[in-house]
């Protein structure tokens, strides 16, 4: 057991290092959400009505949880092109540590991302109104969230051939974003693209946030809650197992 | 740590297909490496070199056969045979962002190595390998041969007993090709079994004690270089002209000259020569007799594939 937490530590310490060396890369990828949400929050405001700052922050942090697939794909993609999987396959250390790793350091990268956005969030006049506990657990369903992107992340960083693949996905990211609750409400969509934005696990987990922020826009109920735990939840249970058959086959 | 025997490697009926593929990468792939030797695995690209090194090392499965490394067997003590071996893999597989100290630190971590340990043999490493001036620059930074040098130093930190090098010179400039070399001539002094594959005659020739030569997913010959070499046969001269008509008249002039069949093309002759100062005054005075007059004459070694060819060719015969 030390040992897999030895490598999973110095898996994760990896990834810090390279926080380290390359800096930029890392202040360009917590801002650009930020300015992301200035965009929309600068050009939809005005339109849409006072207070959507208040309205779009939570659905912007599941947005970046969102972004956070493109992170741990291209990392885990990366490393699979390059060899370095193999390395790590062929020493004496467990699989579990190479994934854990991964894991760690992606959510270190997140937690880092979430506090970046909740800052600029406040800076722009977002807040929580229902008190520190609930504010809290709505940071922890966002973390939830990204917990379950993250095997979706590996599965087709393992998956995908090339960086050609690699930025098809990126595109994709974009209109699984819009078709959410994050930017506007889907009850305002044209009733079917409204079905789907309600069914995206980005508007529940956006919804829930909403809600435990006391922020506008929030649907009273439970249900938003239980389906920001349930849809996690789906995705790990899918991903998972086939992220581990996924690295456990690689090349056949 | 050998159990029984001194043998380093063995795989017998050794069978792999890939999912979907309609050939087998390895078809009954047969190959013994005594301890303390390099064995050097000669073949075309997609001969099954490159699946032969992944399944020994246990980043693949087979389907068929059995595999042994150190005494262990691939597919059911994957861990043990993990804890002997080393692998140089086709793609320089460091971490580009971290130094080149970095890269090794963690790989020896991984290994198992305290943080000090690590450290020291990351030290050691560098120096062996003639990286600790550029240790602490970013290994994206450093040139191919450099990279393949600290490719090689990462799969040396725990000294493996067996060490599997694919193809380390692909892609590489004749500078960086002599240093990999040298540098894997000093683990082979050291001891070390050593696997090694390569699309190169002359690089197993330089490399390998002994050599076996992989198409189609089988060992189809081996032996030791010079054995190989007399095997593959003398030279090729080939002949250029300045139209098929010419080459069609030129081939009964020098047919009686080849030692072998001669492979003709239109406009083109390859033929097998034994002597190549002889041969080479007889198919030009051959040629002026005729008065042909070729655009090009050159000799040339045999390309693996011709040797290949031929090798297949006299087992069909045996067969």
């Amino acid at each position: 057991m030390t040992a897999v937490l030895r490598d999973t530590w110095v898996i994760a310490r990896r990834d810090l290092t390279h926080w380290r060396q390359q800096p930029w890369g890392v202040v360009i990828n917590t801002l650009f959400p930020v300015m992301i949400a200035l965009m929309f929050g600068g050009l939809f405001g005005g339109a849409i009505g006072e207070g959507y700052f208040d309205y779009l922050m939570p659905g912007m942090f599941a947005l970046t949880m969102f972004f956070g697939v493109e992170a741990t794909m291209t990392a885990v993609s990366s490393d699979a092109q390059k060899g370095v999987t193999d390395r790590f396959r062929s020493l004496p250390m467990s699989s579990g540590g190479v994934v854990a790793g991964r894991c760690l350091a992606d959510m270190m990268g997140s937690v880092l991302g979430l506090v970046v956005m909740a800052i600029a969030g406040m800076l722009l006049g977002w807040g929580w109104h229902n008190g520190m506990l609930q504010a809290l657990a709505a940071f922890a369903l966002l973390l939830w969230l990204r917990f379950a992107l993250l095997w979706v992340g590996i599965f087709l960083g393992l998956t995908v051939k090339g960086p050609e693949s690699v930025s098809m996905v990126q595109i994709l990211v974009w209109p699984i974003g819009f078709l959410s609750g994050i930017f506007v409400d889907p009850a305002t969509m044209p009733s079917w693209l409204g079905v789907i934005a309600q069914w995206n696990p980005l508007s529940a987990t956006a919804a829930a946030a909403r809600d435990l922020f006391g922020n506008p826009g929030a649907i009273t109920g439970s249900r938003e809650i239980i389906l920001a735990i349930a849809w996690p939840l789906l995705l790990t249970a899918v991903f998972l197992p086939l992220s581990v058959r996924k690295y456990r086959s690689l090349g056949g | 740590m050998y159990g029984m025997t001194r043998v380093a490697i063995s795989a017998r009926g050794v069978s792999k297909t890939y999912a979907g593929a309609e050939q087998a990468a390895l078809n009954g792939f047969d190959l013994e490496v005594p301890q303390g030797t390099v064995c050097g695995l000669l073949g075309p690209n997609g001969a099954g070199k490159t699946t032969a090194v992944r399944v020994l090392s246990t980043l693949m499965r087979l389907d068929s056969g059995t595999a042994t490394v150190a005494g262990f067997d691939v597919m059911k003590q994957g861990a043990q045979v993990r804890k002997n071996i080393g692998l140089v893999g086709q793609y320089a597989a460091v971490d580009e962002i971290l130094s080149g100290r970095q890269n090794l630190v963690m790989f020896g971590r991984l290994n198992g190595l305290r943080y000090r340990d690590a450290d020291k043999r990351a030290t050691e490493l560098l120096e062996r390998f003639s990286l600790a001036d550029t240790g602490s620059k970013p290994a994206a930074k450093y040139s191919g041969g450099m990279r393949r040098r600290l490719d090689l130093a990462a799969s040396l930190i725990i000294a493996p007993p067996v060490l599997f090098v694919d193809e380390p010179t692909t892609g590489l400039d004749v500078q960086a090709r002599q240093e990999v070399w040298l540098a894997i001539r000093e683990l082979v002094a050291g001891g070390t079994t050593v696997l090694l594959t390569t699309q190169y005659l002359e690089e197993a020739d330089q490399l390998a004690g002994h050599i076996a030569m992989l198409w189609h997913g089988r060992v189809v010959s081996e032996g030791t270089p010079e054995e190989l070499k007399q095997m593959v046969g003398g030279d090729w001269i080939d002949l250029t002209f300045a139209s098929p008509e010419l080459a069609e008249r030129a081939i009964p002039a020098v047919r009686p000259l080849a030692q072998g069949d001669l492979h003709a093309e239109p406009a083109r002759i390859s033929i097998p020569v034994a002597e190549r100062t002889k041969a080479m005054l007889a198919i030009a005075g051959a040629l002026s007799a005729e008065g042909i007059e070729p655009e090009e004459i050159s000799l040339r070694r045999p390309t693996l594939d011709e040797v290949f060819l031929e090798i297949s060719k006299k087992q069909e015969v045996a067969a």
